[in-house]
């Protein structure tokens, strides 16, 4: 699936009325399968951008589309990953995978045979009757990742979905990430502060100004696939974060 | 060669003196009440206390194997055990219904606020002989003397734990496309349950105050009739073995909400670890 914004804006309600832009006007294009991650300063409205393209906050001003079809409300086939792993805490990771079947009215037994099914490729088997409490943060960031997988869409959203990391295990994640992609062959728009994690997965880094944030770099990366660690040592991929985070610099302060 | 790792395997909870004061700690709260016993017939044995004031436990252990005997006990109690579960039934029910609809209505709040707030500032005893007016002398006014007093805490606890649910998992089940009832059946109501459990055990608890605040209103059958009635017979130890009914009743009860919890909210024991 293809995403397009078309001058795209986003303002809340200021607490002393009147109205604070946190985003935009911006413009871009994600074609389908492409993976574009967002880097930014904070505060400059990425998570609002992910809320839009989800369905979960209304554009001001300008649109966003999903295969020229206006977003106005959540799609099934886009699903979104936040940075919390936002599991639900009275449900073990099985059900927790399997809450978007069971929310779409499929039965017990054919869930249950579908999560299993994914539970190995997200080194889960182990821990399908654990409770969210009882799993760390990659575990649980693994479990979100499932639950998105498993509503079989065609974008995913991630909202700087390993920001709570370390960061071994978030190279892990990034890793397989790429590896989960491969299979489901899925558009992703990813936020990220991490600016090498960022070349490393994407095809394509956009960075956003400060608040309200507009697109000042579209950086393509061509570095072949499929990516592995050693790549974090090599020219290219250096110059590239180079690249990124010299235009994120001349935001300046 | 693998050896095994002793150190980490070795578990404190085996050691002698450890699980000893385990068990003394289990144990303490029976320890307590045997002492209370002791020092209550010590009392009447030395008649410290004028024995129609506190008769010794013998002549109340004889008026409970009485009472039992000739099934007045069995028949008082039965009744405000009824009247208990149906006011239970009654007051939860709207308990719930009302605190979830103002938890999703705000406005609702604001308009019924001084209502509810009035009606729980007020003493139950004060209006439970308007409620005998109202409802008669039966036990429906006791049923609504219950569901009254229980009605508050749910209401409360309903109002808590619905608001209380994360807005993040709000977002996701509205990405999911959960209707209003999915979104109540697989987020709302587990997530609100644990704060709707503990607001259950405190109206058990209650419950049996209404019901027996009806009976002594009005006269006629119950725990609380017994109690008046062996009062007016001077009958103490008939007295004490109605209100220590009471207390079964009402500790059954709440140790059935307790298991009830202990049943569902496994996923809270094991988080607290
Ligand atoms: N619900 C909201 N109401 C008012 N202001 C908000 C709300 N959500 C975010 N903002 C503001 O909008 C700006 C962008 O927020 P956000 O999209 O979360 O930024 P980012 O994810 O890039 O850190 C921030 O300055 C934030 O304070
Ligand atoms: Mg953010």
């Amino acid at each position: 699936m293809r995403l397009s914004l078309r001058e795209l804006a986003v303002a809340y309600r200021a607490p002393a009325g009147g109205s604070l832009p946190a985003l935009g006007p911006i413009s871009f294009d994600v074609a389908a399968q492409e993976f574009v991650c967002v880097v930014g300063p904070s505060g400059c409205g990425k998570s609002t951008l992910i809320r839009v393209l989800a369905g979960l906050a209304p554009a001001s001003t300008g649109a966003a589309l999903c295969d020229g079809e206006l977003i106005e409300g959540p799609m099934p086939r886009i699903a979104v990953m936040f940075q919390d792993a936002n599991l639900m805490p009275w449900r073990t990771v099985l059900d927790n995978i399997a809450l978007p079947l069971e929310i779409a009215g499929m039965a017990r037994a054919a869930r249950y045979k579908i999560v299993r099914k994914l539970l190995p490729q997200l080194h889960l088997e182990r821990f399908e009757q654990a409770y969210p409490a009882e799993l760390s943060g990659g575990m649980a960031q693994r479990v979100a990742l499932g639950r998105a997988i498993v509503q079989n869409p065609r974008v995913w959203l991630l909202d700087e979905p390993f920001g709570a990391l370390d960061a071994l295990t978030r190279e892990r994640l990034s890793l397989e990430l790429l590896r989960l992609r491969q299979r489901y062959t899925q558009t992703i728009i990813m936020v990220t502060h991490d600016i090498s994690e960022a070349v490393f997965l994407a095809d394509r880094v956009i960075v956003l100004s400060r608040r309200p944030g507009q697109l000042v770099a579209d950086i393509s990366v061509g570095l072949p696939r499929p990516r592995s660690s050693d790549m974090l040592y090599q020219r290219d991929f250096l110059q590239l974060t180079k690249r990124v985070r010299a235009s994120i610099e001349e935001l300046g302060n | 060669m693998r050896k095994s790792p002793t150190v980490l395997t070795h578990n404190h909870d085996t050691e002698p003196w450890v699980r000893f004061s385990l068990l003394l700690r289990r144990l303490s709260p029976i320890l307590a009440v045997i002492c209370l016993l002791l020092l209550w017939a010590w009392i009447s044995e030395r008649e410290l206390i004028s024995h129609i004031l506190v008769p010794p436990p013998g002549d109340v252990y004889r008026a409970f194997v009485g009472a039992l005997a000739d099934g007045v006990l069995a028949k008082h109690a039965f009744v405000t055990l009824q009247e208990m579960l149906y006011g239970l039934l009654l007051g939860v029910g709207i308990g719930l219904a009302v605190g979830y609809a103002i938890a999703k209505l705000p406005l609702l709040e604001y308009i019924l606020a001084p209502i509810i707030v009035g009606f729980q500032s007020t003493p139950i005893v004060a209006y439970a002989p308007l409620l005998v007016i109202w409802f008669g002398s039966g036990p429906a006014s006791k049923v609504v003397t219950t569901a009254v007093i229980v009605f508050f805490p749910t209401l409360v606890n309903t109002i808590v734990g619905i608001r209380g649910v994360s807005p993040k998992l709000r977002d996701l089940m509205r990405s999911l496309k959960a209707g209003r009832w999915r979104t109540f059946r697989h987020l709302e109501a587990p997530s609100a349950l644990p704060v709707i459990l503990a607001g259950l055990k405190t109206s058990t608890t209650l419950a049996v105050i209404g019901a027996v605040v009806g009976e002594f209103v009005s006269q006629g059958s119950g725990l609380g009739y017994l109690v008046t009635a062996a009062r007016n017979l001077y009958d103490t130890p008939l007295v004490i073995v109605a209100v220590l009914t009471m207390t079964t009743i009402s500790l059954c009860l709440y140790g059935l909400v307790a298991l009830v919890e202990w049943r569902f909210l496994v996923w809270q024991r094991r988080s607290n670890i």
